[in-house]
């Protein structure tokens, strides 16, 4: 019991500062990407830079409009950030350990990613706002279709493993192959699948139709200032960096590696994970929602129906027994 | 100590509960809503005489109670999916959700 | 103990969201109000053993239903004035007091006779607790124990849902597409 609240406590710190450093990396990796410097001012190498954002923003005034749902308008920003970072507790950080062991950790995991919406959407609606109101329908429309590849990406490694404990997925990899590697067939595709989907989750460009700043200011933050601004924009990076490390848990791995399996392994895979959410993000640029609509029905859909097919199938084979 | 008895009167309030809603309120979505509280007060009584058994008999029998619940809940989407499709044919053509106003069969 | 204190939060939470699902004028609130309902439920549902349905609770009601609930309230942009005005009628509270004294005197019959021998005796104690029968393998509730319930003793009205639920697709869309 002790050990659980200690180890909910110290993940719930290093997600957090995890959520830091990755502001950082992810404004250094653009700029890079651009070939500009980016952050450099404040502490070695703008290491602080998070922590002067997270001090600018505590210091704004917080204004609820007028006509606003003063209450979900309040309640919605700590709510995402609660959410999003529910799904941490059920990674496996080394063998045999993760906060909450439960012999449906994927479900849970992908159960939390959907209600992570509901705030969102809270937020839309209270803010009397169009754009804002706009964006967080794109945001539940998105996430709702979307969520559909993800459970059937996700179901490759539960049906190849045999299990939906996220902990037993990784020792059946860690004892004969990762799933993003092998079976080739299904489990590459099926990777792929699972990152399109929880990019689109997360509203990550190319999927960032909720927030285009062309279209829609900001979204569902378009009326948030201050520090309640300051909960949603971190909710989405804690959702991207719990993301990250969810799929290196199913499709890379976890804590296996070469020399001394550990939680160093999966931070690095989910570092190496989020690097490439990042690439993808500077480089690539937005679909059209109804592009959006269309690649997730017409084709990761019916992709994902096909590869959960497939690895029946492998299963069936015994060739990975 | 929680027994079966606290379980099935909360499920007997919140069954109390969805039928008001259904029987006072004049907003289909809202009746729709209450119909759903009561299909999960179902649930947890299910549930409960699925934990605190009165017979047992084989080793697996109560697990079916969980079975069941599985139903009510495929049954339950299937419902709100139809359910509010009608709604929305319904406020298409007479432009209101007010169920007392929805009375063309009446006369 | 532990036990004991989050049943009375958990059932707290779900009398106090449901009566905010029943009494809220605006259905964007009630929407809201039974996503946390639910939530609480399937609060309930881990108290009661049951992990599997809690989380299949969450994902289908908080996740999916709710979604369909929000976008039917949305789409149809209800103003204040086609809520139509509060009315407090006597047929409400006729209908209020029939229907929580029908319910009641239901679950007090039910409770009466079905427990009636085991209450007598003043403890649940003597009820079986499948929650404390681990059985080898497969634990109650657990993903397994609810698997081979729904797989393989009941394989039919499983096949049949998905039929249902097929059914259930082809029609919401025929119904409020209105032009196909």
């Amino acid at each position: 019991m002790i050990f659980a609240a200690s180890l909910a406590a110290a993940v719930v710190i290093v997600v957090l500062s995890a959520t830091a450093l990755a502001l950082w990396y992810e404004r250094k990796l653009a700029a890079r990407m651009q070939t500009r410097i980016g952050p450099q001012f404040v502490g070695p190498i703008g290491l602080f830079q998070p922590v002067a954002d997270l001090l600018k923003l505590v210091q704004k005034e917080e204004i609820v409009p007028m006509g606003a749902d003063r209450v979900l308008f309040a309640l919605a920003p700590p709510l995402t950030v609660i959410f999003a970072l529910a799904a941490a507790a059920f990674v496996p950080l080394w063998p045999g350990v993760a906060v909450v062991r439960s012999d449906v950790g994927v479900l849970l995991v992908i159960g939390f990613g959907g209600l992570a919406m509901v705030p969102v959407w809270m937020a839309g609606w209270a803010s009397f706002n169009k754009y804002a109101l706009l964006g967080a329908m794109r945001a539940v429309a998105q996430s709702i279709s979307y969520g559909v590849p993800l459970v059937l990406a996700a179901m490759v490694p539960v049906i190849l493993a045999g299990t939906m404990d996220l902990d037993g997925i990784t020792q059946f990899q860690a004892t004969h192959h990762w799933f993003g590697l092998w079976p080739i067939i299904p489990g590459l595709p099926a990777f792929i699948l699972f990152l399109l989907a929880m990019l689109a989750e997360s509203n990550r460009i190319p999927f960032d139709i909720p927030e285009a700043e062309s279209e829609l200011v900001a979204g569902v933050t378009t009326e948030y200032t201050g520090m309640q601004f300051g909960f949603v924009y971190l909710a989405e990076y804690v959702h991207t960096v719990v993301g990250a490390a969810i799929g290196s848990v199913m499709f890379l791995g976890g804590w296996d590696g070469p020399f001394a399996p550990g939680l160093h392994w999966l931070l690095l895979k989910t570092l190496c994970l989020f690097t490439f959410i990042y690439w993808i993000r500077w480089t690539l640029v937005r679909l059209r929602a109804d592009q959006l609509m269309t690649l997730c029905w017409k084709w990761l859909v019916p992709a994902g129906l096909g590869l959960v097919f497939l690895s029946a199938a492998w299963n069936q084979t015994g060739w990975s027994r | 100590m929680v027994g079966p008895l606290h379980y099935l009167v909360l499920a007997a309030a919140l069954f109390a509960l969805g039928a008001v809603g259904v029987v006072i309120r004049r907003n289909a979505i809202i009746v729709l809503m209450s119909i759903e509280l009561m299909l999960n007060a179902v649930n947890l009584t299910f549930l409960t005489f699925s934990r605190f058994p009165l017979v047992v008999k084989g080793n697996d029998a109560p697990i079916a109670g969980h079975a069941a619940v599985f139903y009510v809940i495929a049954v339950a989407a299937a419902e709100a999916a139809v359910g509010l499709a009608i709604v929305i044919a319904v406020f298409r053509s007479r432009l209101t959700v007010n169920v007392d106003e929805i009375d063309s069969l009446k006369n | 103990m532990a036990e004991t204190i989050l049943f009375y939060i958990f059932a707290i939470g779900v009398l106090f969201a449901g009566a905010q699902v029943v009494l809220r004028r605006n259905p964007v609130h009630g929407a809201l109000s039974l996503v946390a309902c639910f939530f609480f439920l399937a609060g309930t549902y881990v108290l009661l053993a049951a992990h599997l349905i809690a989380i299949l609770q969450i994902m289908v009601y908080a996740g999916a239903v709710m979604v369909l609930f929000v976008f039917v309230i949305m789409l149809l942009n209800l103003k204040d004035e086609e809520l139509g005005t509060p009315r407090r009628t006597i047929w409400k509270g006729i209908g209020l007091v029939s229907v929580v004294g029908a319910t009641g005197a239901v679950a007090w019959r039910g409770l009466g006779s079905a427990y009636d021998s085991v209450l007598a005796h003043g403890a649940a104690t003597q009820l079986t607790d499948m929650a404390k029968h681990t059985l080898p393998g497969a634990p109650f509730g657990s993903l397994k124990a609810v698997a081979h319930a729904v797989y393989l003793n009941s394989v039919l009205p499983f096949e049949l849902t998905s039929l249902l639920l097929l059914v259930a697709v082809v029609g919401a869309v025929v119904v409020a597409k209105g032009k196909i």
